[in-house]
């Protein structure tokens, strides 16, 4: 009789913990599924500076908000349920906020885990994402306008963004002053974007991964492998030579012969000097074995 | 006695009688003190630029110089593959420490702002009249639900538990902003309310769960140390979070264990002793559960 009852009792437990095992453990699936789609950040959304790769800083940051805290301006904040980035994980938005790239770098200091790396200790070094002209149809300096505000905000100035002349093809005789990012510079601070002066910024920052392209490894550029070798990597290619009519040279700019100024020794002193031809034609022709 | 159908609905009423309302609600009142002081001081700082605690209960500092860490955000972080730094380690133990001196889940009653939450659920429940516990869930799923979380952390290498967590997202909400979180705080209320008495707290938090572990050992402890004078009005078990931890204290004597609660879900909430007019229940350590002289041995646990 006893050992009946402890027969069905056990059995009793048996079923309940399978039952409960079961229940938390479909759970446990629905939540692994969740924190598949409810964990990432949104293009627009930036981590501070130092911040681990978005797979180990979702492990490592612990959602405190020390580092908002410690942001002596209003950059940083924590996502709230909806923002669409990884609850509670501090994210800041470039058009909004930027990161004004303290010295001291309050935020990582502040950091308790180390999701912020502690070894970033130049803000130069840090990479938050990468500004991108994301709009040259919108950008008025495409347009042969100086704006240039990009370029003069940006706190790595001179470096993330230079300027580029181009000629202005429209006027025929204007530059271009072209904004040309740099991510060897750029810490992706968000401050060219924020001062865009357009009502859409041209000038995007998003994160690094997302704007930063890779060539393939078997990529060689051979003025790069020749600086590193010292020398050219096969045959030097034969330097060409030409022949032009008697007073005329060669403009590179576009305009073909044209004739050669007084004592413009221009390209027939090269020509004399390097032609394996004689100067007097007759003497090819009446070379023996001819041509 | 013969009020005893009234006294569901209003426990502690002869309480009250004999201590006064502010006697009979002694420990809730500085328990609610507790909780909300705690909130007030994480948010001096956004509301009023006063930074004496910065952060929020996954981990803090305080005055600029006291780390305080979760441990058990810590431990999700642990297994999910990442190795902080020692800042957070710091703050883990000194919060650990506290928490085996004051008692486990003292965090649950004193602290965690879902209490709140839940504790209103739990009163509403007994205006309400609702009767029965709702969805029987055992008390033990707690402990799968943190094993689950634990095992979610490793297999997705990220804190997913902190991704739905009650207890931080209301936490951080009101220090730091809400979003669409307040739906998971009215989910645990309505939970609490009509599908389960207790069932939040009581049955499937992890956090509890965890806070249970030190709990076992902590040294602050409810004492049921004048049980003789209990006349089985039944008050305290009706106001109890975790109502099957008095019994073996109040009710052992005769199998010779000691008063003190000793079981590692007492919340430490104090309310039992608030409720109690015979004056049964006590503040006291664990050093004093010590068994009545001339008791028999403690007989072990039977299965079934
Ligand atoms: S570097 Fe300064 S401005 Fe930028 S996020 Fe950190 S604290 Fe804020
Ligand atoms: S301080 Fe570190 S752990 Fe805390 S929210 Fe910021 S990044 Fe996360
Ligand atoms: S994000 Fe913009 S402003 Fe900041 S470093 Fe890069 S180019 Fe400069
Ligand atoms: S036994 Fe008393 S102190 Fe412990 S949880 Fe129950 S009411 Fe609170």
């Amino acid at each position: 009789m006893a050992e009946k009852k402890y027969a069905i009792t056990r059995r009793k437990f048996l079923m309940d913990t399978a039952r409960t095992a079961s229940a938390v453990g479909i759970a446990a699936l629905g939540l692994g599924g969740y924190a598949r789609v409810a964990t990432g950040v949104p293009a627009p959304a930036l981590r501070p500076p130092g911040a681990l790769d978005e797979e180990r800083f979702n492990a490592a940051c612990i959602r405190c908000g020390l580092c908002v805290r410690d942001c002596p301006y209003p950059t940083l904040s924590l996502a709230e349920l909806g923002d669409g980035v990884t609850v509670g994980t501090p994210f800041f938005t470039a058009r909004e906020a930027p990161c004004e790239m303290c010295d001291d770098i309050p935020c990582v200091a502040a950091c308790p885990t180390g999701a912020l790396d502690h070894a970033l200790t130049d803000i130069n070094d840090s990479r938050m994402g990468l500004a991108l002209i994301s709009d040259h149809e919108a950008c008025i300096a495409y347009q042969g306008l100086r704006c240039e505000v990009c370029f003069n905000v940006c706190p790595v100035r001179g470096k993330a963004i230079t300027l580029e002349l181009q000629h202005n093809k429209r006027s025929g005789m204007h530059a271009l002053f072209i904004p040309v990012v740099h991510s060897e510079s750029c810490t992706g601070c968000g401050k060219c974007e924020r001062a865009c002066i357009l009502t859409e910024a041209a000038i995007k920052v998003l994160p690094f991964d997302l704007v930063k392209g890779k060539m393939q490894e078997t990529y060689r550029l051979g003025w790069k492998e020749k600086d590193k070798r010292g020398e050219a990597l096969v045959t030097p290619d034969i330097q060409h030579r030409f022949n032009l009519p008697a007073g005329e040279r060669y403009d590179y700019y576009g305009k073909g012969l044209i004739e050669k100024a007084e004592n413009d020794k221009g390209d027939d002193a090269v020509n004399k000097a390097d032609s394996p031809f004689s100067a007097n034609p007759l003497d090819t022709l009446n070379k023996k074995g001819g041509l | 006695m013969a009020n005893a159908r009234l006294s569901i609905a209003t426990p502690g009423a002869e309480a009250i009688q004999l201590k006064g309302w502010l006697g009979a609600h002694k420990w809730l009142i500085l328990r609610r003190i507790s909780q909300f002081a705690i909130l007030l001081l994480f948010l001096l700082g956004p509301w009023f630029d006063l930074w004496l605690v910065k952060g929020n209960l996954a981990s803090s500092l305080t005055l600029d110089v006291l780390p305080l860490t979760d441990p058990y955000v810590l431990l999700q972080t642990l297994v999910a593959g990442m190795l902080p730094i020692s800042t957070a380690f710091l703050g883990a133990a000194i919060v650990l420490g506290f928490y085996l001196i004051v008692g486990g889940r003292s965090y649950c009653s004193w602290v965690c702002p879902v209490n709140l939450v839940t504790d209103l659920a739990s009163w509403a429940r007994r205006k309400l009249n609702i009767k029965g516990s709702g969805v029987a869930i055992d008390k033990n799923t707690r402990y799968w639900m943190l094993g689950a979380t634990l095992i979610v952390a490793m297999l997705s290498g990220s804190l997913a538990w902190e991704l739905i967590n009650p207890v931080s997202m209301m936490h951080r909400g009101i220090i730091f902003g809400m979003g669409f979180a307040w739906a998971v705080i009215l989910a645990v209320f309505i939970f609490d309310l009509f599908v389960s008495k207790h069932g939040w707290c009581g049955r499937l938090c992890p956090v509890g769960a965890f806070y249970s572990l030190p709990g076992k050992l902590s040294v602050v402890r409810v004492t049921a140390d004048k049980r003789a004078q209990c006349d089985d009005c039944m008050d305290c078990f009706v106001v109890c979070p975790e109502p099957q931890v008095i019994r073996p204290a109040l009710k052992g004597e005769a199998k010779g264990i000691g008063p003190v609660i000793m079981a590692e879900h007492c919340t430490n909430c104090g309310r039992c002793i608030d409720v109690c007019a015979e004056d049964v229940f006590h503040y006291a350590t664990r050093f004093a559960n010590r068994a009545p002289r001339n008791a028999p041995k403690p007989t072990p646990p039977v299965v079934g």
